[in-house]
């Protein structure tokens, strides 16, 4: 008989949902109550939206509870464990019966996230368990060719995840190509995109697939020194790497001769990132790297002839590095069944914002996304209408419903304007105003523009005043025309990245939603009710009780009136703030 | 990552008073390596929880490095800080998710019970108010975080619910 395990989800999301306390909780009844099964720690799962999940395996099948807090797992423990009485109604998944997420696990190919939510991130043997480091260890002891390993990666079809989509293998030919007794292979791990979880997800929950990936490619390229630059927000992560790195060493997977591979010394740290956006184009990473103002440097030479220190350096992101050992073990053939033509293998997207479902999916290239929002994302909350779907983060934009079909791949993504950036997926709906989408981009871009170029430090800044002129409801004829100018000015006149697709959010809702900008600026409404200086809050006299409620809270004292009459709100006095809106019981407070 | 950028005066000399032998450790430890300047300012400012001007100072006469390169360094990178901060630092959420599910109330319902702007701390240095871009708690939008516990699906009531109860269990 296999001994049940009881396993606890324990990802940043799951941390914050509670988790940690599910997980104490367990623990003390184990050993107070002393009942036999073993408790084990994960990550991410992926199902953010069920956190604290709690997967129970026994000798019947496999379990996974949702929304498990310290009460429920009481409840669990007991008629599970105790009494062989699993409580189907808290089950969201199970390979037994139809349960209520069976959907949203099985339809996911998962090749980055295979060990995530299974393994214990903070153990090297349970990584090894399955299959991990085989893949470097084969290359040791076949005697695999650098150059078969990079036509490995480059067969496969992979694309840089970390959003360009620029071939990994093309990379790491270029690198290969430049000799030096120095070189570096760094891990973008600076995932600063609002709305983006992916990478965390994978580097705390599969640490060493990370690792791998970055061996692997250090030996491709002949590398010496590994950097994993990450954001030093993502705390956990850095921690379980740290963690990973030291089992690495104990093992013998980094340092001097690795793996047999006479002459292959190299070793991995990580550098610290301290909080700034730019820093994810690959120069400007460099440059902090190197102790500096994290300002992009103009290109060529590129990183691949003259990166870290002048050396040829090989720069890639936390999910292309795990694809790497998936790769060399199932061979490039594998990995290409899956995707689209151009675009091969899986993606994961960080799935959020005003959708059912939301957390951390993988699906194969190709898929639209109309599956991932209501199959696997299970709809928009409360059932309200989709409106569009933002890609990319900051340098990406807004696909709207009607273009919901689009199958995602970089170039069909591209085709629409947007980007297929990192992974961030962050779902709107009715109540979205896209001017103010497209203002709280240009204002997070605006702030992190580096201000090496003009262009981009002050066409950013005139771009955000128009927009806050429209949302304000002093918007001008012209101004959409004065947008579109600039925008295409600081496109081509911005050295990095972050310039060069600043103004995307801004250009993709003028081109689907541009009836919603005509609507602030000649009409002075907004649709969805979002920017306030548009909106006008009356009182509706058939359901005003005079119950004094919203007067006695009004900040601004613009309300008047007395008990058991009919209150009146001063327009020329009200601020807007919707204090009123929210206080009164009768719901007869009118937003127009 | 932070949004807005913090207020980078820097302190007056005569106003904080620091015990410099703290960073001699830290000194040693990354005197004349190459790229120090970033570790040397993150772990100065592990140490006192900001970067005082003495503080810029020592690690210039130390190591050699530009005083106006460090301070080209730290008001570069939203990380660092140059005044203290609160013993609570409040970091209320405004990734593209807590964006569209009303982040801005929590803001502004914080701002108005601690009387005190984004950015700032307030007077009897308990909380200090500040954004970050995405804390990668999405699912649980709108978020705040607290000392390392981060507060989900809140409306701006709760918000200040939660602060108010740190106070009031500190304060007795």
């Amino acid at each position: 008989m296999t001994k049940t395990t009881v396993t606890v989800g324990l990802g940043s999301c799951g941390i914050a949902a509670g988790a940690s306390k599910t997980f104490q909780k367990i623990k003390d009844l184990k050993e107070t109550e002393n009942i036999d099964f073993e408790l084990r720690k994960t990550s991410c799962i992926g199902m953010c939206y069920r956190e604290p999940l709690v997967e129970i395996v026994d000798e019947t099948g496999t379990y996974l509870y949702g929304d498990i807090n310290e009460d429920r797992a009481i409840e669990v423990i007991e008629k599970h464990i105790n009494q062989h009485d699993p409580i189907r109604e808290y089950i969201v998944y199970t390979d037994l019966f139809d349960a209520p997420e069976n959907y949203f696990i099985e339809s996911q190919v998962k090749i980055v996230l295979r060990n995530c939510g299974y393994i214990d991130p903070e153990s090297i043997e349970e990584y090894e368990a399955r299959k991990g480091y085989n893949a470097i260890r084969e290359i040791g002891e076949n005697k695999i060719s650098r150059e078969a390993v990079i036509q490995t990666v480059l067969d496969s079809g992979i694309r840089g995840r970390g959003g360009g989509g620029f071939p990994t293998g093309m990379k790491w030919k270029f690198a290969n190509a430049n000799k030096s007794p120095e070189k570096y292979v760094i891990c973008n791990a600076d995932e600063g995109d609002p709305g983006a979880f992916m990478d965390r997800s994978v580097l705390e929950g599969d640490p060493h697939s990370v690792l791998e990936g970055m061996i692997i490619a250090g030996y491709a390229i002949e590398a010496t020194q590994g950097v994993i630059y990450c954001r030093a927000e993502y705390p956990l992560a850095i921690t379980r790497l740290n963690i990973a790195i030291q089992q690495a060493h104990q093992k013998g997977y980094l340092g001097v001769n690795i793996f047999g591979i006479e002459g292959f010394n190299f070793d991995i740290y990580i550098k610290e990132g301290a909080g700034a956006f730019v820093c994810g184009e690959e120069t400007a990473l460099i440059a902090s790297i190197e102790g500096e103002r994290g300002m992009p440097r103009k290109r060529p030479p590129f990183p691949a002839s003259s990166g870290l220190w002048k050396n040829p350096t090989n720069i890639n992101n936390v999910e292309t590095f795990a694809n790497i050992p998936w790769i060399m073990i199932n061979g490039a053939a594998a990995y290409a069944v899956y995707g689209t033509e151009k675009s091969k293998g899986t993606k994961v997207f960080a799935l959020a914002g005003k959708v059912k479902n939301s957390g951390l999916v993988e699906v194969p290239m190709g898929v639209t996304i109309n599956d991932v929002i209501f199959r696997l994302g299970g709809g928009i909350k409360q059932d309200k209408k989709f409106k569009a779907v933002q890609l990319g983060g900051p340098s990406g934009g807004c696909i709207p419903e009607y273009l919901s079909d689009t199958i995602v791949d970089y170039d069909s993504v591209n085709a629409t304007g947007a980007i297929m950036g990192s992974g961030g997926m962050v779902v709107m709906d009715e109540t979205t105003c896209m001017v103010d989408v497209a203002k709280f981009f240009l204002d997070f871009t605006r702030k992190e523009s580096c201000g090496k170029c003009t262009f981009c430090r002050m066409g950013t800044m005139r771009m955000l005043e128009i927009l806050e002129r429209i949302t304000n409801g002093k918007g001008a004829e012209d101004d959409l025309s004065k947008l579109e100018e600039l925008a295409y000015q600081i496109k081509d006149n911005s050295l990095c990245g972050l310039g060069q697709t600043a103004p995307n959010p801004v250009l993709t809702t003028i081109k689907y939603f541009r009836d919603e900008y005509e609507a602030h600026i000649f009409h002075k409404k907004c649709p969805a009710k979002v920017c306030r200086p548009l909106l006008t809050y009356t009182v509706d006299e058939e359901k005003c009780t005079g119950c004094m409620v919203c007067l006695k809270n009004c900040p601004a004292k613009a309300i008047t009136g007395e008990r058991k009459k009919l209150h009146y709100i001063d327009q020329e006095i009200c601020t807007k703030c919707g204090v009123c809106f929210s206080k009164c019981k009768f719901e007869s407070i009118v937003l127009s | 990552m932070r949004i807005s950028r913090n207020n980078k005066s820097i302190d007056k000399p005569s106003q904080v008073e620091v015990d410099l032998s703290r960073i001699d450790k830290l000194i040693q430890k990354y005197k004349g390596k190459k790229g120090n300047m970033i570790p040397l300012l993150q772990g100065a400012q592990e140490i006192f929880g900001f970067l005082p001007r003495k503080v810029f100072e020592k690690i210039s006469l130390e190591t050699g490095l530009e005083l106006s390169e460090m301070y080209g360094v730290a008001t570069f990178y939203a990380q660092f800080r140059m005044a203290p901060v609160g013993r609570h630092i409040i970091k209320v959420c405004h990734g593209t998710a807590c964006h569209v599910q009303n982040a801005k109330e929590i803001s502004e319902a914080l701002e108005e019970a601690l009387k005190i702007k984004d950015g700032e701390t307030t007077r009897d240095r308990f909380f200090t108010l500040e954004s970050v871009a995405c804390l990668g708690c999405c699912s649980l939008a709108p978020v705040m975080m607290i000392g390392g516990q981060a507060y989900g699906k809140l409306t701006g009531n709760e918000s200040v619910k939660i602060v108010k109860t740190i106070r009031i269990a500190e304060s007795n």
